[in-house]
């Protein structure tokens, strides 16, 4: 077995005992991130039942649904690594896991799932409120389920490697929040959290569709509802796996620089 | 014996912003960037045997931390060769980190919220330990360091002192061949350094690995030094014995006297340092000792006398002046 997977049973475990520590603020957030699709979900039911019951292809009830596996599948694939980075250099917490003879990804990969797993406990019950009061409708397609579970981690792979690539700008500026903004605004936008894409206008959805923001959110709740034909969600993969080759390049090109250019001052 | 460290004039320099205070240059800088070079270490070298300690000495800024910083791979070096165990360290290649470690005071490396011991275990599985060796491990610095009671506990609700010992013991699980200590005493109290010395002196008889520490405490030098290496500016002042530093930059000897407390002003024998009852501390020149105490055992009835080398703070205050070099 490669050595760094050998690792990961112990991460997992030190990243589950410190994720348990902290319930209130776990649960405050999670709070958060139930609020916005819940937002938008009012936002777009009302527009559906003044426009005649449907807007873009979605009634009421399908924009629930949509927003309802949004939320699972925005929890499952965020990180939170780009606020962190900048802190972890400054305060030297970085030295420390430079020195492990492992590289520090897999320690950050490791806590991400186990917070998402402490987390799950707040968000299901959350699911279900949402379902109850909001009665969504689909009609769930079996290849579609089936294909969802690999497309789900591919969008958690692809998000934690662009923004783990993005939060090693830390290296270059010690202020990368202005460049986290940037980043956020697209992604809310260009991934279907603030609307389908398909919403959009069809310049806009057509860009969408070729950048990596989509594969990471919109792509996988489509294809839990069903909404996809077996050719888009064909293709739909064969762009995520692009999108992930690129983003690994690109992250073991800019760690090699990044650590090189790492001067350690302060820290 | 083989050589573990090897510095061949290896020097780091950073490019620094430069600007003025106020709003005007402020703003001027939006525009126009000054930047300067800042040479942290100018062309050092200098090697470590095998189970070595060395003492690496100098004011703050002076480019210590900068050094060990490259010697354990976190700082690419902008000039000059490093070697460490035969590895080039910014490499940073596992084989190489297994082999060393680094303690800074004052920072952690264990994870705060979570029982000690499961950082410990944590450090079990990512330098490949088997559970065996580890348990035996664990047992031995729980012993020396008297971990027992803290073990349990998540790091979190440490104190300071219980805190470095603990750190002290996971950054050493591994039994890395190389220690660098920077400031590893920072900040405890006098008892608990005096241990955690003696804790480093066993640790680098029983397992032959080479130690270089900075320290500001001047007794973690004398208790575990017999070399060390004075730097300033980014340059090796000085690389030798302790007590040949202390013939070589005390130009003057500490006379301690008891005397008659009528005895008068006795500055003329030279500088008065301190005066208590009969009780006085005198510095004079190193070549006039001989002359002076002659003089003051003719001139004055004297109940006790002492000559000593002025404590090492002082004459490494005096190398850092520069009065002395």
């Amino acid at each position: 077995m490669r050595s760094w997977l050998q690792v990961y049973p112990a991460f997992l475990r030190t990243a589950l005992l410190s994720s348990i520590q902290y319930r209130a603020s776990g649960a405050i957030w999670m709070i958060g991130s139930i609020l916005e699709p819940l937002i938008y979900l009012t936002v777009w039911s009302t527009v559906a039942r003044s426009q005649g019951g449907e807007v873009g292809g979605y009634t009421a009830q399908e924009f629930a649904a949509y927003y309802a596996i949004l939320l699972l599948v925005n929890h499952l694939t965020f990180t939170w690594i780009m606020h962190e980075f900048q802190y972890r250099i400054q305060y030297g917490s970085l030295s420390f896991a430079l020195l492990r003879p492992v590289h520090p990804i897999h320690a950050d990969i490791a806590e991400n799932i186990a917070f998402k797993a402490v987390q799950l406990v707040v968000i299901l019950p959350g699911l279900i409120l949402l379902c109850v009061a909001f009665r969504p409708h689909f009609e769930p397609v079996g290849w579609s389920l089936a294909l969802f579970v690999p497309v789900l981690f591919f969008g958690f792979l692809l998000r934690f490697l662009i923004e783990w690539t993005l939060a090693l700008g830390a290296f270059w500026t010690t202020r990368v929040t202005a460049m986290n903004q940037i980043y956020f605004s697209l992604l809310m936008f260009l991934s279907g959290r603030v609307a389908p894409i398909s919403l959009l206008p069809l310049w806009v959805s057509d860009i969408a569709q070729n950048l990596p923001f989509y594969y990471a959110i919109g792509f996988p709740v489509e294809l839990a509802l069903g909404r996809l034909s077996p050719e888009a969600a064909m293709r739909g993969v064969l762009i995520q796996l692009v999108w992930l080759a690129v983003s690994g390049v690109g992250i073991s090109l800019i760690w090699r620089r990044a650590t090189k250019r790492f001067t350690a001052v302060g820290s | 014996m083989p050589r573990a460290i090897t510095l061949e004039n290896l020097a780091k320099s950073y490019v620094v912003p430069v600007r003025e205070a106020g709003v005007r240059a402020g703003v001027v800088s939006l525009f126009k960037r000054k930047t300067r070079k800042v040479e942290a270490v100018k062309e050092v070298s200098l090697s470590l045997e095998a189970g070595e300690i060395v003492g690496f000495l100098g004011p703050n800024g002076a480019g210590k931390t900068t050094t060990l910083k490259m010697l354990s791979g976190l700082l690419h070096p902008s000039a000059g060769s490093v070697t460490v165990l035969g590895h080039e360290p910014w490499r940073r290649e596992n084989e190489f980190l297994r082999q060393i470690t680094l303690v800074m005071g004052q920072r952690n490396q264990l994870i705060w919220d979570i029982p000690v011991l499961d950082s410990f275990d944590r450090n079990r599985v990512i330098y490949r330990l088997s559970r065996a060796e580890y348990r035996e491990r664990v047992d031995d610095l729980t012993d020396l360091l008297e971990l027992g009671h803290l073990l349990n506990k998540p790091v979190r609700n440490l104190s300071l002192g219980e805190r470095m010992k603990c750190e002290v013991a996971a950054a050493l699980l591994h039994h890395p061949r190389i220690l660098f200590l920077d400031e590893p005493t920072l900040g405890l109290d006098v008892s608990m350094q005096r241990r955690l010395r003696s804790f480093i002196a066993r640790y680098n008889k029983n397992t032959g690995a080479s130690v270089l520490l900075t320290s500001h405490y001047m007794a973690d030098v004398e208790a575990l030094c017999p070399r060390v290496v004075v730097i300033h500016h980014g340059e090796i002042l000085f690389d030798g014995k302790l007590a040949e530093l202390i013939k070589r930059f005390s130009a003057q000897k500490t006379l301690v006297l008891e005397v008659d407390e009528d005895s008068g002003d006795l500055s003329r024998f030279g500088e008065v340092v301190s005066s208590e009852g009969g009780r006085v501390t005198l510095r004079v020149p190193k070549r006039d000792t001989a002359e002076v105490t002659a003089r003051i055992l003719r001139e004055l009835t004297v109940h006790d006398l002492n000559v000593a080398d002025p404590p090492i703070e002082e004459i490494i205050d005096q190398v850092f002046s520069g009065r002395m070099s």
